[in-house]
């Protein structure tokens, strides 16, 4: 096996939402693609066996309804107008812009003319979920392919009509030309009156990287304008004629069942509909402010268990793993106890990382509509069709009687993967007989979503005098099995995850678990490198083969200026990796004030190859969003829990990274791989930021820093990182 | 009973119906059909409310109704004449200050309000000014720039 292959890890599950039972269960037909653009040209795939088709495209199912269940994923209208399908979701990382950079690229049309249909149920090709950085280095691919298609059947339809050599007819903005004759047509020429689809063929020839002229440019935002006037309408922001506000009565601590209500002062009010359904407890009302006062008027009596508190967390995970071999596969290579019992020494460290809140500035919102047993629901998800199911499963219908429409949201970052508030929603809409919308208020959005997994991390590790690392023992406790594998060169290994039933409901977070094994292993790199008294840099680069990985870490050294003389008081920190088919590594500089032992992170730089590169401003855009957001992660953000309740659950008690958090210096270095596949770039960047300050710190102080977040250990220290 | 009120919001007059502790949010956002203003937290500590009153950053979440009634009122969607986007908004777009963008009008009003009162505002008072608007996705450097850059391209005040 190439070292290639065994670098290129699969995609993790999104394991812990996914597995969860649905928290409530409640006592279409033929896609119209041509009723819904007109006529024109459709590029379809009938075809289930490459590797998009598994997580977009058609489901399983069996070959014979093929074609009754055609995705076409592109349109081309007699008005000019170039419509893209896609099951995947804009959330902020900027791919309605990329994916419309890929369709214009293909096509050789200018981006204006490209529009992008997201993420409804009833006209996209199923689609698993925007996650696991996989728009780019999949649907962006699709896209192409598709467009490609797409050009070449115009090109076709153009060399009939005239009679030509189809391989001597170009493309060039919107039109198929004939340099011998300079006659030329535009696409909505070539395609008025049709009404034809078109299947993609198995492969087409695609524009290659060093070719770009619309991808692999800086391109704003398409739809900039409506964000910037307050005209786009987020899922929260959606209205329906005779609409009501829905609004849940929660239970009293996690877990607690409802044992009775007095509903009658609710009912009483006008216009005010109660349902009590198992559990759930919930009232609709006209106003937002008549739907809170019909709840608080509710009295209710919850039977709840006492449960552990954040204070016992770290504890309970180390001693309660669940024996579970499907989850629990690890990784071994060589001989780690024959390594062990023949090195001097072995160092050792246990890292700690709390649960932390996503925190959405948009909450959980959905509005359902019910008309003649269908069942419409607009709503902020990744998982458009995961909550088509989700709605289904808990009103016991058929998927084609549930439409799932998602509008542009105001952000994710793994944890809106899950349908709570549709399925709100669709319940009390259901009784009411009228739309209801229910949005979270922020405390329910800190209560009852989920939360990035909380872990314990035990390291062990030996190393010859030379400075090779010849064994490492790995063991992750709760948090995950992304990014569990080191990518240094070490030919004694033994890597395992141990899954525990969590305390608190968890889920996906932004590159998952890939952050903390990543602050595990690479302080720990340092932790080694001070037992030696090697350069960390240096250190790293002794023990790694994978020539991509060396480059991001040379280059953004030299960049950063790793080998300049540094003065006193000044720490330098490195961090990075591999995830998500993503290569980074993040520099951080921090000073020491020794007098007042105020630390201050001065300046940062990831540098970061995914690729050839879409569209480098979102890219800077994302490197940046994702250090300033992984701040929070790695200094001051942790949940506090208790008995079932979460303590901090407001902005004013639960930290997030605000304008004075930014170091003065924020930077990148984007390695353009035009030889390469593009890939993602929404995840990887944040793995680096939480190890190259701790390691910089580390440098400066020599505090091992073990915890995420760090804030707490350095407060106990006499530090403020300031 | 609710209380009569007549708002001026972005130079109409709109007549409302509301108990006078209703907070400004969602007489604009459910009975005016204003929803470029959001919801972000409901106790003023993330900015995405931010609404101008005479001028002045306000969070809605925390104005009840019955405080701004002889007032004027500007929301995003107030801002623009017509076509011709404030500067602010201008200079947001050109920066490409956002990504998902639910941040993105309580940071336009915010920064609005800090030029009307500082036609150029230093780094340190766009970061104290600005200390209370959360952008969850990160992008405050961008804004910054932004805000430098509408501070540069000259003022537009708003009352």
């Amino acid at each position: 096996m190439t070292r290639k292959a065994e670098f290129v890890v699969g995609l993790e599950p999104e394991r812990y939402e996914l597995h969860s039972p649905l928290s409530v269960i409640f006592e279409s037909d033929r896609r119209d693609f041509f009723k819904f653009l007109g006529t024109g040209i459709f590029i379809a795939c009938a075809s289930s066996k490459t590797a998009a088709f598994q997580e977009s495209g058609r489901r399983g199912g069996s070959e014979e309804n093929l074609p009754r269940e055609i995705d076409a994923w592109l349109h081309i209208g007699e008005n000019g107008e170039i419509t893209a399908l896609t099951g995947k979701v804009e959330v902020g990382q900027n791919i309605r812009t990329s994916l419309s950079q890929a369709v214009a690229e293909e096509l050789c049309v200018p981006i204006e003319s490209v529009r992008l249909v997201m993420g409804d149920t009833q006209l996209v090709p199923f689609d698993m979920g925007t996650f696991g950085s996989r728009t780019t280095p999949v649907m962006n691919l699709q896209l192409r392919r598709v467009s490609a298609a797409a050009r070449d059947e115009l090109i076709g339809i153009a060399a009939k009509h005239w009679n030509a050599d189809p391989g001597q007819l170009t493309a060039t903005n919107g039109k198929i030309i004939d340099p011998k004759t300079n006659r030329s047509a535009s696409y909505s020429e070539l395609v008025r009156g049709k009404q034809m689809t078109q299947l993609l063929p198995a492969e087409d020839p695609l524009i290659p990287a060093a070719q770009w002229k619309i991808a692999g440019q800086a391109v704003s935002k398409v739809d900039g304008r409506d964000f910037v006037t307050g005209k786009h309408r987020y899922p929260s922001d959606c209205t329906l004629p005779n609409m009501l506000y829905g609004k849940v009565v929660r239970p009293i601590s996690f877990g607690a069942t409802l044992t009775s209500a007095d509903t009658r002062a609710a009912e009483q009010m006008l216009g005010v509909t109660v349902v009590r359904d198992g559990d759930f407890l919930a009232v609709a009302a006209p106003t937002s402010a008549l739907a809170e006062k019909a709840a608080t008027a509710i009295k209710a009596e919850w039977k709840s268990q006492p449960q552990i508190s954040n204070k016992e967390l770290f504890e309970f995970l180390k001693k309660n793993p669940t024996p579970d071999e499907e989850r629990n596969s690890g990784h071994e290579t060589g001989n780690i106890e024959k390594a062990f019992t023949e090195s001097a020494e072995r160092l050792n460290s246990t890292f700690n990382i709390a649960y932390i809140a996503h925190a959405p500035l948009e909450p959980r919102a959905a509005l359902a509509q019910w008309n003649d047993g269908q069942l419409t629901v607009w709503t902020g998800t990744q998982r458009p069709f995961g909550v088509r199911s989700e709605l289904a499963t808990a009103f016991h219908l058929p998927e084609e009687k549930v439409r799932v429409l998602m509008p542009d949201m105001g952000s994710g970052y793994g944890g809106k993967h899950t349908a709570e508030t549709a399925l709100e929603a669709a319940r009390l809409a259901r009784a009411a007989k009228r739309p209801v919308k229910v949005v979270w208020t922020r405390e329910e959005e800190f209560t009852w979503a989920y939360f990035r997994p909380a872990g314990v991390i035990d390291v062990t590790s030996s190393v010859s005098p030379d400075g090779k690392i010849n064994a490492w023992e790995f063991h992750n406790y709760n948090s995950g099995g992304a990014g569990i594998r080191t990518y240094y060169d070490i030919p004694n290994q033994r890597i395992q995850f141990h899954p525990v039933n969590s305390p608190l409901r968890q889920g996906s977070y932004r590159a998952l678990a890939a952050t903390a094994n990543h602050f595990a292993r690479e302080v720990h790199m340092d932790e080694i490198a001070a037992s030696l008294k090697m350069d960390p840099l240096e250190f790293r680069l002794k023990n790694l083969k994978e020539e991509r990985l060396r480059a991001v870490f040379e280059q953004g050294g030299k960049q950063f200026g790793w080998d300049k003389p540094r003065p006193a008081n000044r720490g330098f920190g490195v961090g990075g990796g591999y995830e998500k088919l993503g290569y980074m590594a993040t520099f951080a500089e921090v000073t020491l004030k020794p007098e007042t032992r105020e630390l201050r992170i001065e300046r940062v730089l990831t540098a970061f190859d995914c690729g050839a590169i879409v569209n480098p401003d979102g890219l800077r855009n994302q490197l940046i969003g994702a250090n300033v957001m992984g701040l929070g992660g790695a200094i001051f953000e942790a949940i506090e829990f208790e008995n079932g309740r979460i303590v901090n659950n407001v902005f004013s008690k639960y930290r997030v990274p605000r304008f004075r958090d930014v170091p003065a210096g924020m930077d990148v270095l984007l390695i353009d791989r035009k030889d390469q596949p593009s890939v993602g770039a929404g995840e990887a960047p944040i793995l680096g930021i939480a190890p190259a300050i701790a390691n910089a710190i580390f440098a400066l102080t020599q505090i091992p820093l073990h915890s995420l977040p760090m804030g707490p250990t350095l407060a106990s220290r006499g530090y403020k990182l300031v | 009973m609710p209380t009569k009120y007549s708002l001026k919001i972005n130079g109409q007059s709109f007549s409302v119906g509301a108990d006078p502790e209703t907070r400004l949010l969602w007489v604009l956002r459910e009975q005016l059909d204003l929803t470029g203003t959001k919801y972000g937290c409901g106790e003023g500590q993330c900015g995405a409310c931010t609404v101008l009153i005479d001028g002045r950053a306000q969070r809605s979440c925390m104005t009840p109704v019955s405080a701004v009634f002889s007032k004027s009122i500007t929301t995003i969607e107030g801002l623009a004449k017509g076509d011709q986007l404030h500067p602010v908004q201008q200079a947001f777009l050109d920066e490409g200050a956002m990504q998902c963008a639910y941040c993105t009008s309580g940071m336009i009003m915010s920064a609005v309000s800090l030029l009307n009162n500082r036609e150029k505002p230093s780094e340190a008072e766009i970061l104290q000014f600005m200390q209370g608007n959360i952008c969850r996705c990160g992008t405050y450097p961008r804004i910054v720039a932004a805000i430098r850059k509408a501070s540069a391209a000259g003022r537009e005040l708003v009352r």
